[in-house]
């Protein structure tokens, strides 16, 4: 968390300068680009300032803007599906992944079965996720759910099994039964691990919940940016990447400040240089 | 200097006290069908009830593996070793079983980072059930202010020194009152002038509490000063070459590393401990 | 208790085998139940679910799943059809265009971006920016910008893997120990002999990690793009072919058979890749083989 005293710093460094340098590259260069010198290729393409109009525009002409409620609707949508997919995977995928980590017993038996499932692309499993799942949003959550899913339990596991022999060690000569070092030294110590695996599993999250929305859903962020491209609406195109890199952005940055809070001591270790 | 302590002078008790081990040619052979390493080659070993054994040699030659088998970590291959004339491990059990009666202080430190000093040092008691939470965390407030760590009881481990860390963990096992204390070379990430002064706050721990002490190291003069009796083993796989007494009287400070006496110690046993560690160190032995 | 380490593979290696045996079991009875028993495996649970107020739509239908024995039947018969590996060709291709473009480009952009601050400063707060938007929101404005579909796709697969490999380079660069360099400049090297000796191979295995998952990325985005430009939207006109084409061709037909093994198909593909790299990164560093 910044500070006034960081904050101040930052601005003296080279950094904030930097950054507005590389910006206003990159939107120049779009700009020039489409609009002012109409590029072959990129002729075509909606431009940076019809862009910003249209998305700031209280009557947009395509319909979304940020005064249209529409625009919210599938932004809610589109986060109420991540969200529900999300939040089962983790309550299925971390214990799941604990007992992976955990039991060398069940880790036989059931890793292979894991690993041989997890390299099939989500959107692989579209059309069997739709013959299964008769209704769209199910399929649609189920395999955003599996992309999460996957994604967590091995993060967890791996988590698990970094953990370092002695802390379990030590806890075993100081009289902890199995179970104890389970909820106190496993648990925690994969916590690092965990998160990892969580902010991972969010980026995957909506990585296959655009997918499934563009092949097939009703309304959602995925939903606006396919039927924009038919409908020949191109600058909702670019509203709906930006938002989407947006929402993306705030979930992943929710899942670290959950994380930061719940592993105080770690923030503070690196606070200090690590010892 | 009272009569408790002077009691302590030399010699520690031995028979009645509690905390003898014996290391009864014990042999640990690792991959026995594969690669056939012997770590430990009929080592016997006596180390009397509240006694400070210390066990010297070149890295790598098979002295944590004696600790990990006294604990119960590692199994050993054929041999007994017995605590307070317990068997704890045996050829036809080889396993001894980890519990709080020996309390290990881990090599690189084994404190929980997730969890604050006092819930560190208060987790043996309450994990075993024997005192409630507040109780514990009363107890290891005492025993805090007691080895001069007050006022690091809430931060986590990560947030204070290497030093205080090393004491904070020898309190942690202290707190279940065990009858030994293993320590894998503690003080081997630390500097000499960290080092002296841990010296002197192990042997301050030690005159209250009495428990035998069982401390691995690579280092003679620490092992002098600190021990009643130093083992010097030999190289891979180990077995102790030679045995000192060291009849410096307790309690001790800085002053002894100086004394005649120490100097004549370190004279008598350098050579041995020289000659392993060249051995060691032709045959390429990578630190444990 | 296993005695040996040999004894304690072999155990582990026997179990393996009992799951996959056993999952594949389950799936035989799961999917022919509604045959040998006469109700849908899990009809009780959609019941009980259904009594909690769940509405039954929403609810999976496991029978529908075809049968391994079928599925194993219908794979034989394909393996005979050209059209088959035709697909498996046209995605090779892709992924391995795809992902060969991430690393030429990738790899030397992460290591300039970490090796300079003023470039860092410059690129990384806009690569940040870009990079939470999926590459599959790309595809209609690539669509867009490049005059062929191919290349259409080939961008979004390409930007699939840039992201990873370029965070992961930086990563590897950034933590290379401080000493290393000390070392080599107490011992006179210039910047380049830097750059060549210390930061290439210091940053090589998480080159490699950041291969790994970058095509795990593209396989998916490769599919992910085969299926939307073949089906599904009705993106871009007939350009087809490849596995997830194949899928989704599978799906419109109503052959399910096919669908399962395409997804199987692809499963292999996808492993044998990431062996490949795999390998590759143990012969390029061989200093981690003894961990």
């Amino acid at each position: 968390m910044m500070t006034m005293h960081m904050f101040a710093r930052w601005l003296k460094s080279p950094r904030p300068y930097l950054m507005l340098v590389g910006f206003a590259l990159f939107l120049g260069f779009w700009y020039l680009s489409v609009e002012a010198w109409k590029l072959p290729r990129f002729r075509e393409m909606p431009g940076f300032t019809s862009v910003i109009k249209e998305w700031l525009s209280p009557d947009p002409v395509y319909g979304l803007s940020i005064y249209t409620a529409e625009y919210y609707t599938h932004i809610w949508v589109s986060i109420w599906r991540v969200a529900q997919a999300f939040f089962l995977a983790t309550l299925l995928g971390v214990p799941f992944g604990l007992f992976l980590g955990w039991s060398s017993k069940f880790r036989e038996y059931v890793f292979p079965v894991f690993e041989t499932l997890r390299p099939i692309p989500i959107l692989a499993w579209v059309p069997l996720a739709i013959v299964i799942f008769i209704a769209t949003e199910s399929a649609v959550i189920y395999l955003t759910f599996l992309a999460s899913f996957f994604a967590t339990a091995l993060n967890t596991m791996l988590g698990v099994q970094s953990i370092d022999e002695s802390y379990i060690r030590a806890a075993h000569c100081l009289g902890a039964k199995n179970r104890q070092v389970f909820m106190h030294i496993v648990i925690p110590g994969a916590l690092p691990f965990i998160f990892t695996g969580l902010q991972i599993s969010v980026g995957v999250a909506w990585f296959s919940l655009v997918a499934a929305e563009m092949v097939s859903g009703q309304y959602g962020l995925g939903y606006v940016i396919n039927t924009s491209y038919m409908m020949v609406r191109y600058p909702t195109i670019v509203i709906g990447m930006i938002t989407l890199g947006a929402v993306g952005y705030a979930t992943s940055a929710m899942v670290r400040i959950l994380g930061d809070y719940l592993m105080q001591w770690r923030v503070r270790e690196l606070a200090l240089g690590g010892n | 200097m009272d009569a408790a302590a002077a009691q302590l002078a030399g010699r520690a008790a031995t028979a009645v006290g509690r905390g003898a081990i014996r290391i009864e040619d014990v042999v640990k052979i690792y991959d026995p069908e594969g690669a056939a390493v012997m770590a430990v080659d009929h080592c016997t070993l006596d180390i009397n009830a509240g006694e400070i054994c210390m066990i010297v040699g070149p890295s790598g030659c098979g002295k944590t593996t004696l600790l990990n088998a006294v604990e119960g970590f590692h199994e050993i291959t054929s041999g007994r070793i017995l605590l307070d004339g317990e068997v704890l491990c045996s050829t036809e059990n080889p396993k001894a079983a980890p519990g709080s009666d020996r309390i290990v202080v881990f090599q690189n430190g084994a404190l929980f980072p997730w969890k604050s000093n006092l819930e560190n040092i208060a987790f043996g008691p309450v994990m075993q059930g024997k005192l409630s939470r507040a109780e514990a965390n009363e107890k290891a407030l005492n025993m805090m202010a007691d080895a001069g760590l007050s006022g690091v009881e809430h931060n986590y481990p990560g947030e204070v020194s290497s030093g205080m860390r090393r004491r904070v963990e020898i309190v942690r096992a202290l707190m279940n009152d065990p009858k030994v204390l293993l320590l894998d070379e503690p003080y081997r990430a630390l500097d000499s002038l960290t080092k002296s002064v841990m010296h002197e706050a192990l042997l301050e721990i030690y005159y209250k509490n009495r428990v035998t002490i069982f401390f691995i190291t690579h280092d003679l003069e620490e092992a002098i000063f600190l021990g009643h009796k130093v083992a010097i083993m030999t190289t891979r796989p180990c077995r102790p070459k030679k045995i000192l007494d060291v009849d410096i009287p307790h309690p001790r400070d800085y002053s002894v590393l100086t004394s005649r006496r120490f100097r004549e110690l370190m004279e008598e046993t350098n050579e041995a401990v020289h000659e392993e560690a060249l051995k060691a160190f032709a045959a390429g032995e990578k630190e444990g | 208790m296993p005695v040996t380490k040999r004894q304690g593979l072999q155990q582990s290696l026997v179990r393996g085998v009992i799951s996959l045996a056993a999952f594949v079991i389950l799936w035989e009875i799961g999917a022919r139940s509604r045959q040998w028993l006469g109700l849908d495996a899990f009809e009780w649970l959609r019941g009980l679910l259904a009594w909690f107020g769940w509405e039954k739509k929403f609810l999976p239908w496991i029978g529908a799943v075809p049968a391994p024995s079928i599925v194993l039947a219908k794979w034989a018969q394909i393996i005979h059809d050209a059209s088959y590996w035709q697909s498996w060709y046209m995605s090779f291709f892709r992924v391995a265009a795809g992902f060969t473009a991430a690393m030429i480009i990738g790899i030397p952009f992460g290591l300039l971006i970490a090796v300079s601050r003023t470039a860092y400063g410059i690129s990384f707060p806009v690569f940040e920016v870009l990079r939470p938007i999926p590459p599959l929101a790309w595809v209609p404005a690539s669509i867009i910008f490049w005059p062929t579909q191919e290349l259409a796709i080939a961008f979004v697969t390409f930007l699939g893997a840039f992201y990873t490999i370029v965070i992961n380079v930086v990563g590897g660069a950034k933590s290379i120990d401080m000493r290393y360099y000390q070392a080599a400049q107490s011992m006179g090297a210039t910047n380049w002999d830097i750059f060549r000796r210390i930061v290439l191979p210091g940053t090589l295995p998480s080159i490699m990690v950041g291969s790994a998952v970058g095509m795990g990325i593209t396989w998916e985005v490769v599919v992910a793009a085969e299926m939307i430009s073949g089906g599904g939207s009705q993106i871009g006109g007939t350009a087809g072919g490849g596995l997830g084409f194949f899928i989704w061709n599978s799906y419109v037909g109503g052959s399910y058979e096919q669908i399962v093994v395409g997804m199987i198909s692809i499963g292999i593909a996808g492993f044998i890749c990431s062996e490949l790299l795999r390998a590759a990164g143990k012969y390029v560093t061989p200093w981690l083989r003894l961990r």
